[in-house]
């Protein structure tokens, strides 16, 4: 199975929520008329698309029918993959990593997306690819967080640099910079505390770690991930509102995609925010990763 | 982007007064849009369905259609059914008539079930019960320490050891009947509904102690599927109840309502932040408010009421409602709702706070904010503390240079004290409108 099969078998679910809802209500429907678009804008609605995006994408596909004189309900479903691949972008997201090492990633985002569980995943998929990593227990703050990213540090088979809890996440921040310089390391993973995007102060911490980032390693952080769970619904745009604002992010890692979550915050942020989404999430085992790919993932959720 | 429903819906009957009466079009028109807040606010898309079709029936009725003002009242009617569709009343913990109570907490990954047991405990503990933490998260990587540590924090011990959740929890009730122990909270892993396995083993564990709760820990920030998940753990499990967490950010928090209204499992608990003391009875009526962006008034009420003295709560309700509130007031109010929690939590409990976003965003508070506010007041005169419009441009430049600030520092704090002030007449008239028909004393900060 290749990775365009594993995708399509991971998002079963969130194709069984999102294309069925809107195949059944095709389906159902022998013309094509006002109420068939109401229920369509539902079922996107119902996918966390969102309301302003939903209302968008069903316009645009309705103005589309009618200059291609689509007739028969099915010749819709075309039509709403191309609305959604032109909202994500039909390319992947590349990562931003810099010509010479190290390359610093900042992972951000609210409590218990899966910010460690994410570096511990990331971690493996760069170790496989031949990269020296290293990761910086910069979540000082929640009990036994660092505990638990040694233990992901030890299944991924890379080292960690850390200080005792309650410690400055910037100091540790600046250790691991001046590790991976001194071992010539490619990659740092920088885990960070869960905040809720509206704590300033919280914020303000993390523009420091960006700062202390800077002064290291020029140009670092390389990347700043925002973690998103995708069981989150609107508030996920305020998510990427604020770490935006406050960290530049540069990229999402949306994660949780194996349960039933829709995952369709994704199309409303691009459209909102014009942020990307790299990676996504879809278990809780160290290869349960892997790159977005727009065009993939709006194939395994339509086809 | 997440303007709040009550200012949503009071722009809408603004511009529907301007035509003076109401026709049915203009309430459905209306309600398209309250439909739209509510799902902008996360409520899960069928309750939001019910619930338009109810607010349709009342509120197209004679009485809201002839009245001189229907926005106020249609506001009324969606806040009331709001609170009805969360369960009216806090609903408390089942307490075992023969000790020990046993509490379950189940849940989605990364949705707060770790801290809300040690949050749990805490409570317990302060309502003088002897409570015992139960780490039976044997999968996710330090989740027993993590448990440990904050049993350490609140002093209160935390079973653990063996590596099956089954018999770790009935090895726990034992201890706790053995030891006087008059509560156990089980921490449980975090798992997907729909994982067969892990479902079996919750399932196992709840055959095997037959806990008095089994309470489904959620996170507020949750989107339409909160539904899903809740049934599909009400479906094997049977919830008593929910916790709902991380309900001091700025979600509106849909999820909650939805939760209730398709579970009938009332919400008993919220989280509202990471200090293990942050967890408090859930008032349905009160979530209502936050919902619409009308605030908190009677959490916040509470909060000034435990930590400042009667009389002084008396007397800030006094000034707040008071034509001449001014800078000494302002420093004063600062200075009491800091003693009362992070400042942003509680600015979110006043009515129209959450949803005058210019607003929030000019009154972002921290600390050092605060110093700075004390030092620049502090460099002004009583007279100019009294009758603010007085201080011009010569007076601005001297208080500048008395408390170590810029001109616009001081220009700042002034838009910041008149924009405060602003509020709080727009919230004293929105009350005053709430307020016929609403029962007496609903609002007791401003009415
Ligand atoms: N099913 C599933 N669970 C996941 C996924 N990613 C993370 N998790 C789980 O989510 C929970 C929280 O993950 P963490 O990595 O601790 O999250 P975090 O963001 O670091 O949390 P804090 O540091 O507490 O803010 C854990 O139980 C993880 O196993 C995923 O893609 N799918
Ligand atoms: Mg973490």
């Amino acid at each position: 199975m290749g990775l365009f099969g594993k995708l399509r078998d991971k998002l079963t679910k969130v194709r069984e929520g999102f294309a069925e809802k809107i195949e059944s209500v095709i389906s159902r429907r022998r013309e094509i008329n006002e109420e068939l678009y109401e229920e369509l804008e539902d079922a996107l609605i119902q996918a966390d698309v969102g309301v302003a995006a939903s209302l968008e994408i069903v316009a645009r596909v309705k103005s589309r029918a009618k200059e291609l004189r689509v007739g028969d309900p099915s010749g819709l479903k075309p039509l709403f993959k191309e609305e959604v691949l032109r909202i994500l972008g039909t390319e992947t997201a590349p990562l931003l990593l810099p010509p010479g090492p190290p390359a610093v990633i900042l992972m951000v985002g609210v409590n218990g997306t899966g910010k460690t569980t994410t570096i511990g995943k990331l971690a493996h998929h760069f170790r496989e690819q031949g990269k020296s990593v290293l990761v910086a227990a910069a979540d000082t703050f929640r009990a036994a967080a660092i505990d638990q990213l040694e233990v992901w540090a030890r299944r991924a088979g890379v080292d960690i640099i850390k200080q005792r809890e309650g410690s400055d996440p910037a100091a540790v921040v600046y250790d691991t910079l001046q590790a991976a310089k001194a071992r010539r390391a490619d990659l740092v993973l920088v885990d960070t505390a869960g905040r809720l995007q509206t704590k300033t102060n919280l914020m303000e911490e993390l523009k420091k770690l960006r700062r202390v980032s800077g002064r290291e390693v020029p140009g670092a952080p390389h990347e700043v991930l925002l973690v998103v769970d995708a069981t989150t619904g609107q508030n996920a745009i305020s998510q990427a509102k604020l770490f935006g604002e406050a960290t530049g992010v540069t990229g999402i890692v949306l994660t949780k995609l194996d349960g039933t979550a829709k995952g369709g915050v994704v199309v409303a942020i691009k459209k909102e925010l014009d942020i990307p989404v790299k990676f996504v999430g879809t278990g809780e085992r160290i290869e349960d990763i892997m790159p977005f790919n727009p065009a993939e993932f709006v194939a395994a959720i339509f086809d | 982007m997440f303007s709040s429903l009550a200012e949503k819906l009071q722009e809408t009957f603004k511009r529907l007064k301007s035509k003076g009466k109401l026709t049915e079009q203009d309430v459905t028109a209306a309600l398209r849009e309250v439909r739209v807040a509510l799902l902008e606010a996360d409520v899960n898309f069928k309750v939001v369905k019910d619930f338009i079709a109810r607010i349709r029936e009342r509120a197209v009725g004679q009485e809201i259609l002839a009245n001189l003002n229907p926005a106020h009242q249609v506001i009324k009617i969606v806040r009331d059914e709001l609170a009805l569709l969360m369960g009216g009343e806090n609903a408390r913990l089942n307490v075992s008539s023969k000790p020990p109570t046993v509490i379950m907490l189940v849940g989605l990954q990364g949705s707060g079930k770790t801290t809300t047991a040690a949050k749990l405990g805490l409570l317990l503990k302060k309502q003088g019960r002897r409570p015992l933490l139960v780490a039976a998260d044997v999968y996710r990587p330090a989740a027993v320490k993590q448990l440990q540590v904050l049993g350490e924090q609140i002093r209160v011990p935390v079973f653990s050891g063996e590596t099956d959740p089954v018999a770790i929890s009935v090895a726990a009730a034992e201890e706790a009947a053995r030891k006087g122990y008059d509560s156990v909270i089980i921490d449980t892993a975090g798992r997907l509904h729909i994982n067969e396995e892990l479902m079996q083993e919750l399932e196992g564990i709840k055959a095997a102690v037959k806990p008095h709760e089994i309470l489904l820990v959620a996170d507020s920030m949750t989107g339409q599927d909160a539904v899903t998940v809740a049934e599909g753990f009400h479906a094997r499990l049977g919830l008593d109840g929910a916790v709902l967490t991380k309900l001091d950010g700025d979600t509106r928090g849909g999820a909650a309502l939805s939760i209730r209204a398709v579970t009938g499992c009332p919400i008993k608990f919220a989280g509202v932040g990471e200090k293990l003391d942050m967890l408090e009875p859930f008032h349905p009526d009160r979530m209502a408010d936050r919902i619409l962006g009308m605030g908190d008034v009677l959490t916040l009420i509470e909060k000034a009421q435990s930590t400042i003295d009667a009389q002084q709560a008396a007397e800030m309700q006094k000034r707040l409602k008071s034509a001449d509130f001014n800078l000494e007031d302002f420093l004063l109010q600062l200075r009491q709702f800091k003693k009362m929690g992070p400042l942003e939590n509680i600015l979110s409990m006043i009515p129209g706070f959450s949803g005058m976003k210019k607003l929030r965003e000019e009154l972002q508070f921290d600390d050092r904010d605060l110093l700075w506010t004390e030092a620049i007041i502090n460099s002004m005169t009583p007279q100019e503390r009294r009758h603010p419009e007085i201080i011009d441009g010569s007076r601005r430049r001297r208080i500048a240079r008395g408390s170590g600030s810029t001109v616009q520092d001081v220009n700042r704090l002034l838009k910041q004290f008149e924009q405060t002030k602003k509020m709080i007449r727009q919230i004293t008239s929105i009350e005053k409108g709430l307020k016929k028909g609403v029962r007496p004393g609903r609002f007791p900060f401003i009415c």
